[in-house]
């Protein structure tokens, strides 16, 4: 596993190829869009997906914490795709939130798809949290002024981004950075993506921006003139 | 077999009489089929009244007693089929002054009408599988279909062994179930597996009678070869247009085939760029506006016009008897379908069709030539159908459902009477059941929303009626890639085209689409918006439509010319002298050796093996043979496959390529390899749209194609992560291994070059090799991602990797 390290907002950043943040000196890990229970928020609804993705996020996130053993988890919202989505948790699934929260700091940031997360979930809830230099809210805010955003963490849009190779295109979910913000990557198994090219992301970027692309166990990173757009 | 006067009542006999027509020996033999109450099988070539073959024993029977209800269900794969077929039946009907009402219904019909033929059918309705399978999901079709007496299934050869022949062939057994004492009638091209097409007809049900129709005269075809250049490599056949366009101006109405889209376009082009004499020249493929194929086809059917350039899209259907050439561009893939297609021609029976082969390269002129060959020895090659598909059987379980209440035993029963599903096993119904009643996961998560409930006296139904309304906006098994229309302006739209292609375009950007050259200006709306645009080369539209296969027999017969250099002397001078100079610098691929040369080319080490196995087993070997070569470090970059060779390229050489061909691939590699291929995935968003895992429409809400393709591979991974024997995996692998991968094609090839590999290393490119390294669409590694990503990110990784002092962006 190779990290990528950035700056923002004068805050050395580690950007982890599994689509998390990590901020050494905070203790501090973040992800962004967990989408828990997707599956069965279409289940309800008669879209039989698998039953899998809950524990298929739960995973990755599991090995994430292990391995940076973070004191704080910074969840950047939208982690549960429908504010019902606790209560459908399977009790195992319940059982390893808690203990992955065990002896830590856990922030839910609240999101479009969970505005109110249950309480008996564990860890706190808010709306954006601010850690020092660092803004942590579930989607970008733009400027409302000529002062810019500095060192907003967010997550919400589920950027992707390709590439072409010497071969062909290859497109992927990526961080997104314009070193005022980052925008990251959605966690979730089974979360769609979004172009990083699409004005709904490239217009609260600054006019130079990076693309880092997640890899098996490193990112890449391509300045916004390599990149090019793709939907699918 | 009775006489004409026994079988005929008078008012038909006096018709044909009054047309100076006598009936065909077929179409008295399906009226005594009739009166016996048997199903029949009708091969017939195209034309010489096949179609009124198979109504004539229906328009006797309503003459003789006129019920109302339900009588005849005519099915045909074309929407424009069915509406030609209802009119050209309007001419008996009045002629014979017969009380039988004849109506259409099809996805275009209003649905005020479609809801006023469900209360008062026509005594006959042509119509699609689709809306076959509407109008079975209605508690009504009991009553629609109870007095029904035959369905007619046209074109029954094109159905059979595609996914839609499959809900057919389900909705035929339905048809059995609610109508017993109805028959079926197939109408089919010749075709090499008659059995199997007369067990899908017969649908479980009773005797199936084979009547044989008049064979036409032999075909008259030829080769050009236009003096000059011949192509090395490319598939659009320009250097010959000249010579084409002499042959249209010559004939009376002529079909120009190509094999996909964007040689229509070019072809079509090139043909105007010549046409001096302002002949009428038209375009007609699947990717245009429904309008604008309607009004070519109406034209044709006019005969306003000398020429129409079309790919499959006119493989079937329409009866022009004026059409007196058929010219083939590009090489024809398979016999059957030269057959057929040649069939388009001169529609009486009487006189040969006449045709031309247009090879658009060296290979193709070899394959010209097998053709040919195997149509004078009267061969039929193409595959029997595969079994049926479970997605399909899923999407027919809650089908059935959504009519009403179903016992699983009698469905089973049902089911496994149809030809596709002969073979099915009752656990994999039960499983394919239990996938529509709650996902049918391992882990049963989703039982309080189940979609089907069991009743107390064992049945299931419907959990809810909204179940069916959204099984109603789905129903079908054609899955399409995402496409975007193409308009002028804002105006008028052309017709769409792939979304892929459209996001490769940049503003200012040209390419040819519905016999235009026009200008790329932007994506609105989900539209193309372009100009009219002049001069400068345009880029091609890369469509994906249209491309099949070469089959086996043709292989074969390509192989043995090569292998044998007295056949040589017959080929035109250009070909005899690339396979001396092919023998002379390497070698030529033997009947049952497997030639593999090796060569460099700038800073990339080639490997071209000749397998003659088809484009599909060959992208397949690419797949398997660079992951061997990653296994070995020889760091792959890509292959390409054609329907002749499979090509890679890599960074390393291939000093040994036999152990690279070794059949053990097959096991472990394949399954690996399928496990994780874009083309699984992509095969499984069709099974999963298909079995109504993932929706095309949602009421209320349009789903676009693009968040489909985006859900269905994370499900894939997720699912065969977390349970890689579901029905729907096991559906995906099906697919796979049948069409795309045709993994038994590659196991014969395998087989054959087990201690047979000729491997040659050359300095430099072979002349055999030529065409392959000119082959656009070329497929990345899957592994090699990562290489490729590292490749164009160095620059910028190595300055990232400097540490946190270094901030990537300051």
């Amino acid at each position: 596993m190779v990290t990528a390290p950035i700056e923002l907002n004068g805050v050395p950043l580690l950007l982890d190829p599994a689509g998390a943040v990590v901020w050494r000196d905070g203790g501090l890990v973040v992800v962004a869009d967990l989408h828990l229970e997707k599956g069965s928020s279409f289940a309800r609804r008669g879209t039989m997906l698998p039953p899998y993705d809950t524990q298929a996020t739960l995973d990755r996130l599991a090995r994430l914490l292990r391995r940076y053993q973070p004191r704080t988890v910074v969840c950047l919202g939208d982690s549960f795709h429908d504010p019902d989505g606790p209560g459908r948790l399977a009790p195992t699934d319940r059982t390893r939130i808690a203990a992955l929260a065990r002896g830590r700091d856990w922030i839910w940031i609240t999101g479009n798809h969970d505005p109110v997360l249950a309480a008996d979930i564990g860890g706190r809830s808010a709306a954006e949290l601010a850690i020092g230099p660092l803004t942590f809210r579930h989607e970008a805010r733009r400027a409302a002024g000529p002062v810019p955003v500095r060192g907003e963490v967010s997550g919400h849009f589920h950027p992707k981004a390709s590439v072409a190779t010497s071969a062909r295109r290859v497109s992927g979910r990526c961080f997104v950075t314009d070193g005022q913000r980052l925008i990251l990557p959605a966690f979730g198994a089974f979360a769609g993506g979004l172009d990083v090219l699409d004005p709904a992301i490239s217009g609260l970027l600054r006019r130079q921006f990076l693309a880092f692309l997640l890899g098996s166990d490193r990112l890449f990173a391509f300045p916004r003139e390599q990149l090019q757009r793709r939907a699918a | 077999m009775s006489t004409a006067p026994a079988l005929l009542p008078e008012p038909f006999r006096a018709w044909f009489a009054a047309r100076g027509w006598s009936p065909h020996a077929y179409q008295l033999a399906m009226v005594e089929a009739a009166t016996a109450g048997d199903s029949a099988l009708l091969i017939a070539p195209t034309g010489g009244g096949k179609t009124l073959a198979g109504f004539l024993p229906s328009l006797i029977e309503l003459a003789a007693a006129p019920a109302p209800g339900l009588h005849t269900l005519y099915i045909s794969p074309l929407k424009a089929l069915a509406v030609d077929v209802q009119r050209n039946l309007q001419a008996p009907i009045a002629e014979l002054g017969l009380p039988v009402t004849v109506e259409t219904r099809t996805g275009d019909t209003p649905a005020s009408r479609r809801a006023r033929q469900r209360l008062r059918p026509p005594q006959m309705l042509m119509t699609t599988p689709e809306s076959l399978a509407l109008m079975l999901s209605y508690a009504d079709a009991p009553t629609l279909f109870g007095r029904l007496s035959v369905v007619v299934v046209d074109e029954v050869h094109a159905l059979a062994g595609t996914k839609r022949g499959d809900l057919l062939a389900l909705g035929l057994a339905r048809l059995g179930a609610l109508a017993p004492a109805s028959r079926r009638v197939g109408l089919s091209a010749t075709v090499a597996w008659p059995d199997a097409l007369e067990q899908w007809i017969g649908a479980g049900r009773g005797h199936v009678r084979r009547i044989v129709g008049g064979a036409a005269a032999a075909a008259d075809v030829s080769i050009l070869v236009p003096e000059g250049r011949l192509p090395w490599g490319g598939h659009m056949a320009v250097h010959a247009m000249p010579a084409v366009y002499r042959a249209i101006a010559e004939a009376g109405t002529t079909i120009v085939f190509v094999n996909t889209r964007a040689q229509a376009e070019i072809v079509f082009q090139e043909l105007w760029r010549l046409n001096a004499a302002n002949l009428p020249i038209a375009l007609h493929h699947g990717s245009l506006a429904v309008e604008q194929r309607r009004r070519v086809e109406a034209a044709m059917a006019e005969g306003r016009l000398r020429a129409v350039v079309a790919t499959s899209s006119l493989d079937l259907g329409i009866d022009w008897a004026a059409v007196d050439l058929v010219i083939q561009v590009g090489a024809p893939k398979g016999a059957s379908r030269l057959v057929q297609r040649i069939g388009r021609s001169n529609h009486r029976l009487d006189r040969p069709s006449r045709a031309i082969l247009v090879p658009a390269n060296r290979f193709e002129v070899l394959e010209c030539s097998a053709a040919l060959d195997a149509v004078a020895a009267g061969t039929l090659d193409g595959q029997a159908p595969r079994p049926g598909a479970l997605d399909v059987l899923a999407q027919h379980v809650l089908g059935t459902a959504c009519a009403g209440p179903f016992g699983a035993d009698t469905l089973y029963v049902e089911v496994a009477a149809t030809q596709p599903f002969a073979g099915l096993a009752r656990a994999e119904f039960d499983a394919v059941v239990r996938y529509v009643e709650d996902g049918g996961y391992a882990l049963g998560g989703y039982e309080q929303w189940r979609r089907l409930a069991r009743l107390p006296d064992g049945r299931l139904a419907l959990a809810h009626p909204a179940i069916a309304r959204r099984y109603r906006m789905n129903v079908g098994t054609i899955v399409e890639a995402t496409t975007l229309k193409v308009r002028l302006g804002r105006g008028r739209v052309l017709g769409e085209v792939e979304e892929y292609f459209a996001l490769g375009l940049t503003p200012g950007d040209t390419f040819l689409f519905a016999g235009r050259l026009l200008r790329f200006e932007g994506i609105r709306d989900m539209a193309v918006e372009a100009r009219p645009a002049s001069g400068d080369q345009p880029k091609i539209p890369a469509y994906a439509g249209g491309r099949m296969p070469l089959t086996t027999h043709l292989a074969d017969r390509v192989r043995a010319m090569l292998a044998d250099p007295g056949q040589w002397d017959r080929l035109p001078g250009p070909v005899h002298e690339w396979l001396d100079l092919q023998r002379h610098r390497s070698a030529l691929p033997g009947s049952d050796d497997l030639l593999v040369e090796t060569f460099p080319r700038g800073a990339l080490h080639y490997m071209v093996a000749y397998c003659f196995e088809g484009r599909n087993a060959h992208q397949t070997l690419g797949m398997l043979l660079t992951r061997r070569m990653e296994r070995a470090g020889l760091k792959p970059l890509g292959f390409v496959a054609t329907d002749y060779v499979v090509a890679t390229w890599s960074l390393e050489p291939v000093r040994d390529p036999a152990p690279l061909f070794d059949e053990e691939m097959l096991g472990d590699d394949l399954e690996e390899w399928m496990a994780e291929s874009t083309l699984l995935k992509r095969t499984f968003r069709n099974v999963a749209v298909i079995a109504g895992l993932i929706e095309r429409r949602h009421p209320g809400q349009e789903k676009s194609g693009r968040q489909v393709t985006f859900n269905s591979d994370l499900i894939y991974d997720v699912l065969r992560r977390h349970e890689p024997d579901h029905i729907l995996l096991r559906a995906t692998r099906a697919d796979a291994a049948e069409g795309l991968t045709d993994v038994r094609r590659l196991g014969r090839l395998l087989a054959r070059a087990r201690g047979r590999v000729l491997h040659r290393p050359l300095p430099r490119i072979s002349p055999l090799a030529v065409p392959v390294l000119l082959e656009i669409g070329r497929e990345g590694v899957e592994g090699a991602r990562d290489h490729l990503l590292e490749e164009t990110a160095a620059a910028l990784v190595a300055e990232m990797e400097a540490g946190p002092d270094a901030p990537a962006i300051s």
